[in-house]
């Protein structure tokens, strides 16, 4: 820890809680924005990031490495799990090889971005603050049918499962609302409360557009404006066809493996983090394999079971670390 | 008297679990109430999305004491027995007791006085209590909590007699109590703040003007007339759908109905991909043209928010969306038509069906196979036509659209066979071939159809039974009940006479699906032990001659003859049944018919002549199926059986001959009447 953190100014952070009293006792929230109204995708990023630190969410970055979703997130896979509060958000770049369509459908990609939230434990008031953060990106609520629909959650590969509802804005699915109840296959301590806004589906909604690649990446009177499709477009086509014709699914099936086997060494060592690491890679391996077609349907089955299993065992491991003292852990 | 009114405000309530959460609420606060005495006129309970409530009437505001006396053991009884009755009265020595003679002798007396008081005392516990039951379909925890509810509690009203009951439910951790008070919240955006209320009637109105309607049967009647009323507009039909419009009333606190339109571009795709997309998906609700009946362009959507633009930003956002699924279904629609069904079969090799019963390629053989058995025994099925539609029936399975909506299987198969110009019958027979799907769902009736259909259900029945999966008490993962029901309503209403067995390699199998006609025909006033008594006589394995046997008995059980042959019947079982068990050797000697020469008593002549007239009607009627005059026969033996038991000893001391005829006599009778159906195992 040689460099200074920075801090929040004093004054902010003062503000920012008296507003929460004041919003708990609100049924809606009208909390002038500090941002304006975004127009194009780097702003909603900005102005979700903006809305969430003000909550008191740590900013965090995207985790480097391949993932199928934000959830994989170490921020949420396993500090979701052991005694200790955490808020946090980021933006998750989130890799689905069998998403892929060669950049020629208007919704699916291969790679896009989850905005992620997650509040451990859970505040009351919770589902206020979700709404405050519609207000923020321009969804208002006088205009608008938001809803809350059933939708329980469940990811196989990390033994995790929530229940909470699909948010509707106008029939439209804008975010993932989940409670984790289990994570690794292990009861939580506290509940996390985790919001994933799919935010290539939320811009083209906020900003009317038809087709993902015409979305404003960023402002239109920019000195150099693009669109998605600029940023974006060729490594759709490029990577779709590295996903379903020229990965090697024979490095892949070894690399599968070798992670596998890290991943457990590295348990053994009671290092879950870098375990950690390794399962991520193994489930990415998976997925192009997936991908590549060369998984059957039984088999298909067991690979989701193993790396529910390293996942599973990294997760235990984890939770040691968390409720054994650091001098303990030290030595 | 008093009213207890209870309302327990949440995060968002699943629809599913709305209604069935307000009625265990009711019944758990009823039965709490019962149990501490007290006593009420009427309990309601209602569910919105974001809260469950009920309403209590006529409740008293105090108890009296009441005193219970109970018994104990004897005076001087075993102190075991003194422990056992000192413990259940809940006192602590016998001093608390009194020794009374009740006549019988001393015995101990305990008079325990439960003491009374204000309601408003009881209450608090019985609430918490049917809190804690209540069983929700699945719960969670949040924030710090250890307590289960459906979604986080966030207040909880609790009046009586207009006053505020101390109580509160704490859900543990480090998190706040949730206390019992007097105020909720309205509509989550056309209602701020909170609202304090002072009785049920207060609280109804002043819903009502935070845009919350209580009833659910309220918000499902604003529904319904709002989309008449929009559909009357539009000169179109709303499709009816009940279960859409049950989860949609619980979507919403709300309602307000709106016209959205369905884009030009949508409307060649099959309807019914048009529907499964708007109502799964979207939650719409389907309208049709007044001419003909087909799908409209139009849908009804409810949205739960009174928009200061008048809704005109909500519809556009729908019609937004839907537009956005259905080039999803419309793109599915256009690429599976590049592709034959023929073509998809390969892929079916990769899609298992089970591990132990290989993939959707393995079944569709087996069900080819079937197919071709079984069309020899349909009436204008022919076996080509039969294996045709086998080999293609899951070949939808495979498709773009059924991948994404796996409820159009089947639908999808029919409408890319007619694409290719398949024969109408085979494209029927793949659409037709899940059918039915339950017992409100349509049964196949075109030959073909009625094939596929049962070679589908068949295999699915004899493959897991053979794999050991049967059904268990209330597990069925593989729906074999539903398929055993399936076959049987095929069967039944098309009168197709098919040999089971022949598809049957387990014995336990038929007794299966005997046990599911008894169920499917209950409902049809068709008595249980009629077809237990017709599928006793064991080797019928075709329903349609085994329900009209069963049929022929119930009617003949119902005239006077046929309850007095029973009687008769009964007489003769128990007779023989008494001194077979006495002679064990007895059986062998009195089977076949009675020797004519021992016959003594006219009664006993008689009764062997209407044997034999009987036995010469009985065995060609039921040969030619001709069950109704089977019975018409039997009938014939009433009267004299009724002399025979009236005048006739069976069971002679002193002559032993005389005696074996008379019990062959009564055998024979039993052996004939048993030939029609196992009248022991009519219930009398």
């Amino acid at each position: 820890m040689g460099v200074a953190p920075i801090l929040p100014h004093r004054k902010n952070g003062l503000k920012s809680r008296k507003d929460k009293a004041f919003r708990a006792s609100g049924n809606t929230v009208s909390e002038p924005s500090a941002r304006p109204k975004p127009t194009c995708f780097q702003e909603l990023i900005l102005t979700l990031q903006d809305y969430w630190a003000r909550q008191g969410c740590l900013i965090l970055q995207p985790y480097d490495m391949e993932m199928g979703a934000g959830t994989f997130h170490t921020a949420t896979t396993l500090r979701a799990l052991g005694p200790k509060p955490w808020y946090a958000a980021y933006v998750q770049p989130s890799r689905r090889p069998t998403d892929g369509r060669y950049g020629e459908n208007p919704n699916r990609l291969q790679h896009y971005y989850q905005f992620q939230a997650i509040l451990k434990p859970s505040p009351p008031d919770i589902l206020e603050r979700y709404l405050g953060s519609l207000q923020a990106i321009g969804i208002d609520t006088t205009l608008h049918d938001i809803r809350f629909v059933e939708d329980d959650w469940e990811s196989p590969t990390l033994g995790a499962w929530g229940l909470g509802w699909e948010v509707w804005c106008d029939g439209m699915e804008i975010t993932q609302f989940t409670y984790f109840q289990q994570v690794g296959g292990i009861e939580v301590d506290l509940v996390s409360g985790e919001i994933t806004y799919g935010l290539e589906r939320l811009a083209m909604y906020l900003f009317d557009k038809k087709t993902v690649y015409e979305l404003p990446f960023n402002r239109a009177d920019s000195d150099v404006p693009l669109t998605y499709g600029d940023v974006f477009l060729q490594n759709e086509q490029e990577q779709s066809a590295y996903n379903f014709k020229h990965a090697d699914t024979q490095m892949l099936f070894r690399h599968f493996a070798d992670a596998e086997k890290e991943c457990a060494g590295l348990v053994a060592k009671r290092l879950p983090l870098p375990a950690y690491e390794q399962c991520i890679k193994a489930s990415h391996c998976f997925n192009l394999l997936d991908a590549r077609g060369v998984i059957g349907v039984a088999e298909r089955q067991s690979y989701i079971l193993r790396v529910r299993d390293l996942a599973k065992a990294c997760c235990e491991a984890w939770l040691a670390t968390q409720m054994a003292p650091a001098a303990e852990r030290a030595a | 008297m008093a009213e207890l009114l209870l309302e327990l405000l949440s995060e968002e309530i699943p629809a599913r679990m709305q209604a069935r959460g307000a009625e265990d609420l009711k019944r758990l606060v009823c039965d709490g109430l019962k149990a501490a005495g007290l006593v009420f006129s009427e309990a309601r309970a209602f569910a919105t999305p974001r809260r469950l409530a009920l309403v209590i009437e006529g409740l008293p505001t105090a108890r009296e004491d009441v005193t219970e006396e109970r018994r104990g053991p004897r005076v001087g009884a075993p102190e075991q027995a003194v422990q056992g009755f000192l413990k259940a009265a809940g006192l602590s020595s016998l001093e608390q007791a009194e020794k009374r003679d009740t006549g019988k002798g001393a015995f101990w007396f305990a008079v325990v006085t439960k003491k009374g008081g204000p309601t408003a005392e009881a209450l608090p516990g019985i609430i918490e209590a049917a809190m804690k039951a209540l069983p929700w379909p699945k719960s969670m925890k949040w924030g710090s909590g250890t307590m289960n509810w459906v979604r986080p509690l966030q207040s909880i009203i609790a009046l009586f007699d207009g006053k505020v009951l101390a109580g509160e439910i704490a859900p543990g951790g480090r998190m706040a109590p949730v206390p019992f008070g007097d105020t909720t919240r309205g509509h989550r955006f056309l209602s701020q703040g909170e609202i304090r209320v002072s009785g049920f009637a207060d609280y109804c109105a002043k819903l009502e003007t935070a845009h919350v309607m209580l009833d659910p049967a309220e918000r499902k009647r604003i529904i319904l007339e709002g989309a008449e009323k929009l559909c009357d507009g539009a000169q179109i039909a709303l499709k009816a759908d009940e279960g859409l419009l049950e989860e949609v009333a619980g979507l919403v606190e709300w309602p307000v109905p709106m016209l959205g339109t369905i884009d030009a571009q949508f409307m060649d795709v099959p309807p019914e991909v048009l529907v499964v997309s708007m109502r799964t998906h979207q939650r719409y609700f389907a309208t049709a043209r007044r001419s003909d009946g087909g799908l409209a362009n139009r849908f009804v959507v409810v949205a739960n928010n009174v928009a200061r633009d008048g809704g005109a930003t909500i519809v556009d956002g729908n019609e937004r969306v839907l537009r956005a699924r259905l080039s999803d279904a419309k793109f599915f629609w256009d690429q599976d038509r590049t592709v034959l069904l023929e073509e998809r079969l390969p892929a079916l090799k990769d899609v298992v069906f089970h591990a132990k019963l290989g993939t959707q390629a393995d079944r569709v053989t087996r069900i080819e196979i079937l197919a071709d058995k079984i069309a020899a025994f349909v009436p204008g099925a022919d076996s080509a036509g039969a294996i045709l539609a086998a080999h293609l029936c899951k070949a939808d399975l495979v498709s773009g659209m059924v991948g994404e909506f796996p409820e159009l299987q089947g639908v999808m198969g029919r409408y890319y066979a007619l694409e290719e110009k398949l024969p109408p019958a085979i494209a029927d027979a793949i659409g037709d071939h899940y059918a039915p799907a339950g017992p409100n769902d349509r049964c196949p009736t075109a030959p073909l159809s009625i094939v596929v259909a049962l070679a589908d259900k068949l295999d699915t029945l004899t493959s897991f039974w053979r794999i050991g999966e049967k059904p268990t008490g209330s597990r069925d993962p593989f729906a074999l009940r539903r398929a055993a029901l399936g076959i049987i309503r095929i069967i039944v209403e098309n009168g197709i006479r098919l040999p089971l067995r022949q598809f049957f390699e387990a014995d336990d199998l038929m007794a299966f699906l005997a046990e599911r006609l008894k169920v499917q025909m209950r409902g049809r006033g068709v008595r249980h032990d009629v077809v237990d008594a017709v599928f006793g006589l064991g080797g019928e394995d075709d329903l349609v001659r085994l329900l009209a046997r069963v049929e022929a008995v119930q009617s003949f059980l119902a005239t006077e003859d046929g309850r007095n042959l029973l009687t008769a019947y009964g007489r003769a079982a128990n007779i023989v049944r008494a001194e077979e068990k006495k002679d064990k050797a007895l059986a062998g000697r009195i089977a076949g018919v009675p020797d004519v020469a021992l016959l003594e008593q006219v009664e006993e002549k008689n009764v062997a002549d209407a044997l034999a007239a009987a036995s010469r009607l009985v065995r060609p009627a039921l040969q030619g199926e001709d069950y109704a005059g089977a019975m018409t026969a039997l009938a014939g033996l009433r009267r004299p059986l009724d002399a025979l038991f009236d005048k006739v000893t069976v069971n002679v001391v002193d002559k032993p001959d005389l005696r074996l005829n008379r019990l062959k006599l009564l055998n024979e009778i039993r052996a004939t009447m048993d030939s029609v159906a196992d009248f022991s195992r009519i219930e009398g």
